[in-house]
């Protein structure tokens, strides 16, 4: 019975990528028979040129804000694990509301706050609101490590003469940076699969591979959104194991 | 209190400036617009009005805001009964087959919504994997017309967002001290009042996490209905998204920004409460 009803949940929550899958090589292109195996469709994405552009705008996106939410977000949660500071509650909650939050709302609201401050909406714009959506989330995943971590470790050392920063490059880095890394992988695909707030605060000078599937699925389906989507699978599946693994090793 | 180096100084204040520059400021942007007029050349004339909030109370709106509701509201059902179960099968489950099960779950919790989604129309489509498992096992004799319709637009709800429930409520219930449940067993307690008076009020907090994870998406993730309800049904993200793009209407898509916001802080104000209805519940 147990057994039944888990199988089933699962293969509900995969049968469709699978299916999205095993169509990304089907070579009939509507039909739902299955035709041969084929590599066409792989081909035909490659040589899409305005799709690769985005997906190179979509790389680099993700791996400049991931890095810089990891370095900030890893910050804020040594913050928050050592210090006392006055509106550490408030902006502790805030984190926490942050995750909760529509991602509607942090679109439109970000979308107003660059339109007042007059940057124009692009690169840049897209790299602050990557950056702020992933930073609660390496927050979390860092503070959670540091929070199974003995504090007198860090007295003793200070009691040796250690200086704040040589406290945290010799003791605290290393003994969190599984955590840090894991949330660096999250970010990379928070920030990759970004549509929604994604979708208010990019121009149309700069596209992006999430939005370019929005639109190209809004007029139908193609087998090499099929073969698209397939990669962005597999990417997200590698991190999250990558991910999941550095966070398991602690325990 | 540790006295504060330099060090410490700098990542306190680039962090907290970050939060304050990027999430609480463009929220407080968000609320005070939704007081404001729309100007005819600018986005928004600073002329105090309540105007917003009135209209969001005109039938057209409200009808979409409560259908949207309704869909949400049903969705986080449907997906709280399909996943209770399972999250407790998880967390129940032997140890060394709970990691990869739970991997299982985290997986689609971290895949592109938009891409799982997508993987849908395979399935729903007329010509689609469903029509032809139904029609060869003879259950339907014509192909059911599912994509482009509410129906559709449920489903891909539910699919897309069942991880949100599961995790959360798995968080809680692996947390649950079994021995409380074989001590009322012992006590000669039946399987409903187990479930009733041990169970549900101590998986409380991921009832709640869980459902406020599934609701505000629901009520905001325009691209299921554009996707998979050709665009027919409007839910409250697709709402705003046109205010904001189409009609250039600030105040008017802030206003109902707003009543996602609350509906947000409701939804936190209930989870405050489970936390400690569990908390109590487990000294007991």
């Amino acid at each position: 019975m147990r057994k039944a009803y888990s199988s089933l949940i699962f293969t509900l929550l995969y049968l469709p990528i699978i299916v999205l899958i095993v169509y990304s090589f089907n070579s009939s292109k509507y039909s739902v028979q299955w035709k041969g195996f084929t590599f066409e469709w792989y081909e035909k994405l490659f040589a899409n040129s305005s799709l690769m552009e985005a997906a190179l705008h979509s790389v680099q996106v993700a791996f400049i804000s991931a890095i810089l939410a990891t370095i900030l977000g890893t910050l804020g949660a040594l913050v928050f694990f050592r210090y006392d500071f006055f509106g550490k509650k408030v902006f502790h909650s805030l984190v926490l509301v942050l995750i909760m939050s529509p991602e509607i709302v942090m679109g439109i609201s970000l979308l107003m706050l660059f339109v007042f401050i007059s940057l124009p909406l692009g690169f840049t714009s897209l790299l602050l609101a990557h950056i702020t959506f992933c930073l609660p989330f390496v927050i979390v995943v860092v503070l959670t490590r540091l929070n199974g971590f003995d504090k007198n470790i860090i007295e003793a050392a200070k009691d040796l003469g250690a200086t704040e920063f040589v406290v945290f490059k010799n003791i605290i880095l290393p003994n969190i940076f599984p955590a840090i890394l894991a949330g660096f992988l999250l970010s990379l695909t928070l920030s990759f699969d970004d549509v929604i707030i994604s979708f208010f605060v990019t121009g149309p000078d700069y596209e992006i591979l999430p939005l370019k599937i929005y639109s190209m699925v809004r007029l139908g389906v193609k087998p090499e959104i099929n073969a698209l989507c397939t990669i962005m699978f597999i990417f997200t599946l590698i991190m999250v194991l990558f991910s999941q693994f550095l966070i398991k090793e602690r325990r | 209190m540790n006295k504060l180096s330099f060090f410490s100084k700098i990542s306190i204040s680039l962090v907290l400036v970050w939060l304050v520059l990027f999430a609480l400021i463009p929220n407080f942007l968000v609320i005070i617009s939704s007081f404001l007029t729309k100007g005819d050349t600018q986005f928004l004339l600073f002329e105090f009005s309540l105007d917003s909030y009135i209209k969001l109370f005109d039938y057209t709106y409200l009808s979409v805001f409560l259908d949207s509701m309704k869909l949400a509201i049903i969705t986080t059902l449907i997906a709280l009964i399909i996943s209770f179960p399972f999250a407790y099968i998880i967390a129940t489950a032997p140890k060394k087959f709970r990691f990869i099960l739970l991997l299982l779950v985290i997986i689609p919790f971290w895949t592109s919504s938009l891409v799982r989604t997508y993987a849908l129309i395979a399935i729903l489509k007329t010509k689609g994997l469903l029509n032809a498992l139904l029609l060869f096992l003879g259950i339907i004799d014509q192909p059911l017309e599912i994509m482009y319709t509410q129906t559709a637009v449920f489903i891909g709800m539910v699919y897309t967002l069942l991880p949100f429930m599961i995790l959360p409520l798995y968080a809680s219930i692996e947390k649950i001290d079994f021995r409380l449940i074989e001590a009322a067993k012992d006590l000669g307690a039946s399987k409903f009042q187990i479930f009733k008076t041990i169970i549900i009020p101590l998986s409380l907090p991921g009832i709640i996490a869980g459902s406020t994870l599934v609701l505000l998406p629901a009520l905001g993730m325009f691209f299921i209905p554009d996707i998979l309800g050709g665009a027919k049904e409007l839910i409250i993200g697709s709402f705003i998204r046109n205010q904001f793009l189409l009609f250039r209407d600030w105040p008017f898509g802030s206003a109902a920004s707003v009543v996602l916001l609350l509906i947000m802080f409701l939804m936190l104000a209930l989870l405050a409460k489970a936390q400690k209805i569990s908390a109590s519940k487990e000294k007991q």
